[in-house]
């Protein structure tokens, strides 16, 4: 589904990804680990358009998306979650979750300032299903709470049901289980399956090991921009440099 | 080509007063992260206070220390209002700035009055004769006083320990309390310091250009236009960008349009914040993501 | 009937006060200060939209009105256009002067979107004050009279109910906007502008959308106030008036419907009520500003809203 092939970014001097390629099979939860500094953050900044490749190509189901913004590339199916939370703390968790369908909606100026019957129908449609996303994650009581008064750990999984009202066919989801205790981090790993089950392609960009190693299909390990290994959960959890690599910068998988 | 030289050392000297109004505008940004839009009036406290203690009939070595320690417990003023606000978000905190700008003019005018005012030089009104035009000795006074507080401020900050202690705190606050250092204390300091360089912008300028209790608008603007010129939150930045915009209004005034000459400082801040986001000293990291 | 077009409780409260008020105006002056009021509303309603629901702030918004009234004026008086059609050219130009200068200019964030507007501003008052063989200079230009299709308006009631209802029409639409989907989009924008562009908004062509719409509404308030007061001077496009509009919409609440027009009433009026205090004038007002900006950061709006909030709660 996704190909991404020999893409290098530098940042004076320093490449942060060097010559990185792999492919992701449809379906599949692919994740990407590796220490910090690693270029896992980089790399999905370069996938969603954030940063423009310095060289390489990124293929999406045989079309040249490289280089495209990320705005753009909603409208292509691919989705993001970032590693330092963004929520719009200004608006309730509905209209957060709203804003994930977004690009469904008819946002023409004269239709919305003279409050359009075909406009006021779609909302109330989007309402409907922003709930029912809501609802995955058990918050539809919260709906109509300000997002700022909300904890750490509800937001990260606002997060990712926001990026669900895109519809996305591939979502990329940057250190999901950051900062979270076991319970939640258990919560976000159980929603993470059950949108697998509704055939996304998922991107995970995590630390947490215990949770890549159980709903991975494939892992890629990075370490200083490059491809260190490649393979399944077993064949990582065995790879002889993989250990080597994390032993050296102190994280204990 | 004597003409030239002429307008480049005017230039210059009204470069160095804006350097000053932009350093002392950079030294508060850097410690509180607040635009002040009240540095003009500073400057205009600065000038205006010295003309009325003179009249007064203070001497002027006086008037001038006094100018300088009134603009500086103005500028405590403005710190303690600011600490007082809690919770403020950017925009409030620089309508504060303003309202206390547009206070300041008030107070100006019912203090002293609505006139314009100029005030003796300090060393004479004589003048050197250079290549066929001349230089007068307050622009040579303008020139070293600022290059001093130039030198002073980075001795200031690199060497003395209160100095330090004020770029750590603008660096990380939260270190710096950890250190022990007093977050208030320094901000106040860093407010009163800005006060003061702006009070001596003021008192220079006014045998040159005269004052009123408007004159801070224009000066203080063009301070800004200065400092982010030279690259918002570098002290030297403001005064490259001050003798840049000085030396730029001269030519434009001479050569192309003298009407035209306050635009300058506009169309080049649009022009650096256009293309060269960082100025031309400031860090070049674009800030425009 | 009424909740199909959405015309909810506050519309109508508006409307009553916009009606009511009038009864008890002792002379023209009242009618002036009131219709200057409304006026300045108009700018911050739109003013508003930009800064407290999209996030962006603009110090230039005073140069846009005044810049819009001078072409609106100058195409009447130089080309004999009719006032409604050069009220509708300076709109259109204004629309695309505030479009080729948004894109620059809002990428642009915090401070240096505040200095960057500034300067736009302030060249645009050098601009009007200097080319005096079109502008009249710094004295200004008197204004023909304003006709709509051989109507004239010329007493102060018939400008009073023109701008009542020009408030009333306008603010309906805001509520609208800020409601829809739009407006959700442009609340995201300042609530972050990543989260806005990762579920596929673009978000430089939304705030585009909203400079120019802030613009052209500063335009047409603009021209109108040159109409009405019957002359035009670049006072009305000089830094203290964008400054004043600004503080207007603080004053009021930013991102508060209603605040722009509280802030707008006040700021207007205010003046006039310190006229008595003569030399004290310009301290009294900058004291003021202070004072609220300490006492209530989010406007006089929020305090209001405060007070109903507590009031509910106290009645549960």
């Amino acid at each position: 589904m996704l190909q991404i092939n020999r893409v290098t970014k530098q940042f004076g001097g320093i490449k942060a990804v060097d010559d990185l390629s792999f492919r992701v099979k449809k379906g599949s939860i692919h994740s990407i680990i590796g220490p910090n500094g690693a270029g896992k953050t980089t790399l999905v900044n370069m996938i969603t358009g954030v940063y423009k490749v310095d060289s390489g190509t990124i293929f999406l189901d045989g079309a040249d998306i490289t280089n495209i913004s990320t705005d753009k590339l909603v409208y292509r199916g691919i989705c993001r979650t970032f590693q330092n939370l963004e929520i719009c703390e200004n608006l309730t968790v509905l209209e957060n979750v709203l804003l994930g369908f977004d690009k469904y909606m008819d946002k023409s100026l004269l239709k919305s300032c003279f409050r359009a019957k075909s406009i006021q129908v779609d909302e109330a449609r989007y309402k409907q299903r922003a709930l029912h996303l809501l609802g995955l994650i058990g918050l539809e009581k919260l709906a109509d709470q300000k997002a700022e008064n909300l904890s750490y750990g509800i937001l990260k999984k606002l997060e990712i049901v926001r990026a669900l009202g895109t519809s996305p066919e591939l979502i990329l989801l940057d250190e999901p289980v950051a900062g979270l205790n076991p319970k939640e981090t258990q919560e976000v790993s159980n929603l993470i399956k059950t949108v697998v089950a509704d055939e996304v392609t998922i991107i995970l960009v995590e630390h947490d090991m215990k949770m890549v190693m159980q709903i991975s299909d494939y892992i890629t390990v990075m370490n200083f921009g490059k491809k260190l290994a490649q393979g399944t959960p077993e064949q990582i959890a065995n790879n002889e440099d993989v250990i080597r690599a994390y032993l050296g910068s102190g994280v204990v998988c | 080509m004597i003409e030239l030289f002429g307008f480049l050392l005017s230039g210059v000297t009204v470069g160095f007063v804006y350097a000053l109004v932009g350093i002392g505008f950079t030294v508060i940004y850097n410690s509180s992260g607040i635009i002040n839009f009240s540095q003009g009036e500073f400057v205009m406290a600065g000038g205006m206070s010295t003309v009325f203690l003179l009249k007064a009939g203070l001497p002027l070595g006086v008037s001038f220390i006094l100018a300088i320690l009134i603009t500086s417990m103005i500028g405590i003023v403005l710190y303690k209002l600011i600490a007082f606000s809690k919770n403020s978000s950017q925009i409030s905190l620089i309508i504060l700035t303003l309202g206390f700008a547009i206070f300041l003019r008030g107070l100006a005018e019912v203090v002293f009055d609505k006139e314009l005012h100029t005030m003796p030089s300090f060393v004479g009104d004589g003048a050197f004769d250079m290549f066929g035009t001349v230089l007068t000795y307050q622009s040579i006074l303008i020139m070293v006083v600022s290059i001093v507080i130039v030198v002073a401020l980075y001795f200031f900050f690199k060497k003395t320990k209160t100095g330090q202690a004020m770029m750590a705190a603008s660096i990380n606050v939260d270190a710096a309390k950890l250190m022990g250092i007093n977050i208030k204390k320094i901000l106040m300091i860093n407010f009163a310091l800005s006060a003061a360089i702006a009070s001596i912008g003021g008192v220079l300028l006014t045998p040159i250009t005269s004052t009123n209790y408007e004159v801070g608008i224009m000066l203080g603007l063009k301070g800004f236009a200065a400092a982010i010129i030279g690259g918002l939150g570098s002290p030297f930045g403001a005064v490259a960008g001050g003798l840049v915009l000085g030396i730029l209004e001269s030519l434009i005034a001479g050569y192309v349009s003298s009407e035209y000459k306050d635009a300058v400082a506009f169309v080049a801040l649009l022009a650096i914040l256009f293309f060269m986001p960082g100025g031309i000293f400031g860090n070049t990291k674009a800030q425009r993501v | 009937m009424l909740k199909r077009y959405n015309i909810n409780r506050d519309i109508l409260t508006l409307s009553a006060i916009l009606i009511i008020v009038p009864f008890f105006f002792q002379n023209d002056f009242y009618y002036e200060i009131a219709i200057v009021s409304l006026l300045n509303s108009l700018i911050c309603i739109g003013l508003n939209m930009l800064m407290g629901y999209a996030g962006q702030v603009s110090l230039g918004h005073g140069a846009f009105a005044g810049l819009g009234g001078y072409i609106a004026v100058i195409l009447g008086s130089k080309y004999g256009i009719t006032p409604l059609f050069s009220i509708f050219i300076a709109v259109i130009t204004m629309a695309i002067f505030a479009f080729i200068i948004s894109k620059p200019i809002l990428r642009l964030k915090g401070h240096y979107l505040a200095m960057a507007t500034l300067g736009v501003g302030i060249i645009i008052s050098i601009v009007l004050n200097v080319e005096d063989e079109l502008t009249g200079g710094s004295d200004g230009m008197s204004v023909d009279s304003f006709t709509v299709f051989g109507y004239e308006f010329n007493s102060s009631l018939q400008w009073y109910v023109l701008c009542a209802i020009l408030l009333v029409f306008t603010i309906w639409m805001f509520t609208n906007l800020i409601n829809s989907p739009f407006g959700r989009v442009l609340r995201s924008i300042e609530g972050s502008e990543k989260a806005a562009n990762s579920v596929g908004i673009n978000v430089s062509h939304y705030k585009s959308i909203v400079f120019v719409l802030s613009v052209v509404i500063a335009t047409i308030a603009g021209s109108l106030y040159a109409f009405f007061s019957g002359f035009i001077s670049p006072s009305e496009a000089s830094f203290s008036h964008s400054i004043e509009l600004v503080v207007m919409v603080v004053l009021g609440g930013l991102g508060r419907i209603y605040g722009a027009i509280i802030g707008a009433v006040i700021l207007t009026i205010l003046p006039q009520l310190l006229t008595s205090f003569e030399d004290y004038q310009t301290l009294i007002y900058g004291a003021i500003i202070i004072f609220v900006m300490i006492f209530m950061p989010k406007g006089i709006a929020s305090v209001y809203e405060d007070l109903k909030g507590r009031l509910f709660a106290s009645n549960k």
